[in-house]
């Protein structure tokens, strides 16, 4: 084939000057290397969803953590001769700002403690969740056959599982109610979701050609797993989890609401809607304040959710 | 590689390591897929070998089994649909299917690697290219990150990557075509294999890149002394680099011979077909010559020689008997080694 050959041998005079010209001026915008965490991070950066979600859930956890810092009372600090006073509005951050309930409490301090309890849990479950559903969906999706099925089908089950009555089942099976319990009752029913979604993600990467190059380069298995193949394949786990936390807090809500959550001595927004619903004609106060802390927070961590899925997958949007 | 040319005639093979048995050596090799529509032979009895410092090309159309070999000999076939139903894969005489699992995956990268076809696919699109390069010498000798990292720009140098200091933090959508796969190169190269398999390392890069490739493949090969097995579908690709070719249809080789040989005078009708539809600058104006037909359907090989319906020669016999892969002489009996083709005809389409 002397004219094939002739054509190419010509060519490479000129071309490593093709291929090595772009390499000095590159882009001037992009000095660094791009990877698709700082690209998502600097979307991040201007998004103004991002920016007031994160705002918000930042003085969530603070409140969280030092809830000392923005009210002295301790949330069992009752005054009987205060029974569902109504708010003034003028006192801000102090006992009396939002007014008392049919405790004698004053409602801005158990708002302030309740915050604890309800982002604990919801992070743990979250956390949780992720590590359970993620894992056993990674499995499921990677290594298919007879683990795809078992896995597979126990999700099924637990899927089938109607919520409140799951959790109302695992709760009532338990002696006590603190925290843990509930954190246990709904990771057990919540994993599904993100072992499916993980094992979707899973399936569609463990056919990328780099993973079959990585393979052929003699990587182990669980280097090929926790390599190569979660980090392509989180970003939608990351996205649904952050999404289902303002899901969960909002469980723990329902459940202390009807009573088989958290019980009264603890302090929480589910617990002080389910004293509060009694009162409502004569207080509505009482019930209108945690059930709009409450609102706010979901809002804000579905908002960061949301924020975070367009940073991560903007043909999503 | 034909008959008279496996281990039977050791003095011949010259390869200085291993007294005498060919780096890698191809047996009888049959694969098969089962699927819904029924078992699929996409491979049967496949035979070649490679010496250190040789370069075999292995040609062939889309669907004719030249991956699904590479893959075989790699040990990544995914199988539960594929299966080996018999042949032996022999690397430096031992037999890579009745390895463990442990010990094929040392053999892979360490002395086997493989270069792929697309490389912006076959780099992890979230690790940089340093960090991936590194690897290799992270995981196979267990070096540190900061080792690791110079490693890895010593390859992107070897390699002629342009800036490799100021790009190993890049990551692989920041490189062009040809970098890219000058990148997957140097993995496959790190640990200094015995053997490379190029699955159409060029199918995806511009014709000026293409060139600049091969050479570069063609030339760390000399360096390294390994053995090379290249998959192309192009044949003006090979005429350069290859040493000896194996062409294969329908998942058999029809035809092996050294490379020159091969061009002037084929010994098989469909070798003679593809070496006439190269487009030519002294043929300007004709029409250009295609195969009629269309590669079999693996699932429906016709029977006796899988070319038959699309050969000018095809006769009775044809559609029969599968051809066995006869040695190839010279008109008057002297043979001539390492040819061999597996037509009826094979006296007709070459010396006719």
């Amino acid at each position: 084939m002397p004219d094939l050959t002739k054509t190419e041998e010509t060519e490479p005079v000129k071309a490593p000057v093709a291929e090595g010209a772009p390499v000095p001026p590159a882009d001037p915008a992009v000095g660094k290397p791009r990877s698709l965490w700082s690209d998502a991070w600097s979307d991040l950066r201007r998004s103004p969803m991002f920016i007031i979600s994160s705002a918000m859930i930042l003085l969530l956890l603070v409140i969280a953590a030092f809830p000392g810092w923005f009210t002295s009372l301790s949330p069992r600090d009752s005054d009987m001769a205060l029974y569902l006073q109504k708010p003034q509005f003028g006192a801000f951050f102090s006992p009396e700002w939002l007014g008392y309930d049919g405790q004698g409490y004053s409602v801005y301090t158990r708002l302030i403690h309740g915050a604890r309890n309800s982002i604990l849990i919801g992070v743990s479950v979250t956390v949780l969740v992720t590590f359970v559903g993620g894992l056993l969906g990674m499995l499921a999706g990677y290594f298919g056959g007879w683990v795809d099925t078992v896995i597979s089908r126990i999700t099924d089950v637990f899927l089938g599982l109607p919520f409140l009555l799951g959790a109302m089942v695992i709760l009532v099976s338990f002696e006590t109610r603190a925290v843990y319990v509930i954190v246990l009752a709904l990771a057990v029913l919540g994993w599904t979701l993100v072992a499916r979604v993980m094992r979707g993600s899973v399936i569609t990467v463990k056919q990328a050609d780099y993973v079959m190059a990585a393979k052929a380069l003699g990587a182990s298995t669980t280097r090929i797993l926790f390599r190569h193949v979660l980090p392509n394949a989180v970003t939608p786990v990351i996205v649904v989890a952050t999404i289902a936390l303002g899901g969960y807090i909002s469980a723990e809500a329902t459940l202390s609401f009807l009573g088989i959550g958290l019980a009264p001595p603890a302090v929480s927004w589910g617990v002080d809607i389910n004293t509060a619903k009694d009162l409502l004609r004569n207080a509505p106060h009482v019930l209108l304040w945690p059930g709009l802390m409450l609102s706010f927070t979901i809002l804000a961590f579905i908002m960061f959710g949301e924020a975070v899925r367009n940073a991560l997958d903007p043909k999503l949007r | 590689m034909t008959t008279t040319q496996k281990t039977a005639d050791l003095p011949a093979a010259k390869s200085a390591d291993s007294a005498g048995t060919p780096l890698l050596q191809v047996k009888d090799l049959h694969v098969e897929f089962h699927t819904r529509d029924g078992v699929v032979k996409a491979i049967n009895g496949v035979n070649y070998s490679v010496d250190s410092g040789e370069t075999l090309a292995v040609l062939g159309e889309s669907g004719s089994g030249k991956s699904v070999t590479a893959q075989a000999i790699m040990g990544i076939l995914d199988m539960p649909p594929g299966r080996i139903p018999s042949g032996e894969i022999l690397y430096r005489g031992q037999d890579m299917l009745t390895m463990s699992g442990e010990e094929r995956r040392k053999i892979r990268g360490r002395k086997i690697a493989m270069i792929f076809q697309d490389a912006l696919s076959s780099l992890n699109p979230v690790l940089s290219v340093g960090y991936q390069l590194g690897e290799m010498f992270r995981v196979h000798q267990g070096l540190s990150k900061k080792d690791a990292k110079a490693k890895a720009i010593e390859l992107m140098d070897r390699v002629r990557i342009p800036a490799a200091k100021e790009r190993v933090n890049d990551y692989p959508h920041q490189f062009s075509g040809g970098m890219r796969q000058r990148i997957m190169i140097a993995m496959a190269l790190a640990l200094e294999p015995d053997l490379i398999i190029a699955d159409e390392p060029t199918t995806a890069l511009d014709v000026t890149v293409q060139a600049q490739v091969m050479d570069l493949l063609a030339e760390l090969q000399r360096e390294y002394n390994m053995g090379l097995i290249l998959i192309t579908h192009d044949l003006g690709v090979v005429a350069d680099v290859a040493d000896k070719i194996a062409v294969m249809y329908a998942g058999r080789i029809v035809e092996t011979a050294p490379v020159h040989e091969l061009y002037k005078r084929p010994a098989h009708p469909y070798t003679k077909g593809l070496l006439d539809s190269i487009p030519r600058l002294d043929h300007k104006g004709s029409e250009l010559y295609a195969i009629k037909g269309l590669p079999p359907n693996m699932a429906r090989v016709p029977a006796g020689c899988a070319f038959n319906p699309r050969c000018d020669r095809a006769q009775d016999i044809c559609r029969t008997e599968v051809p066995a892969l006869h040695p190839v002489t010279e008109q008057d009996g002297t043979t001539l080694v390492g040819r061999g083709s597996a037509c009826h005809f094979w006296k007709e389409t070459i010396h006719g």
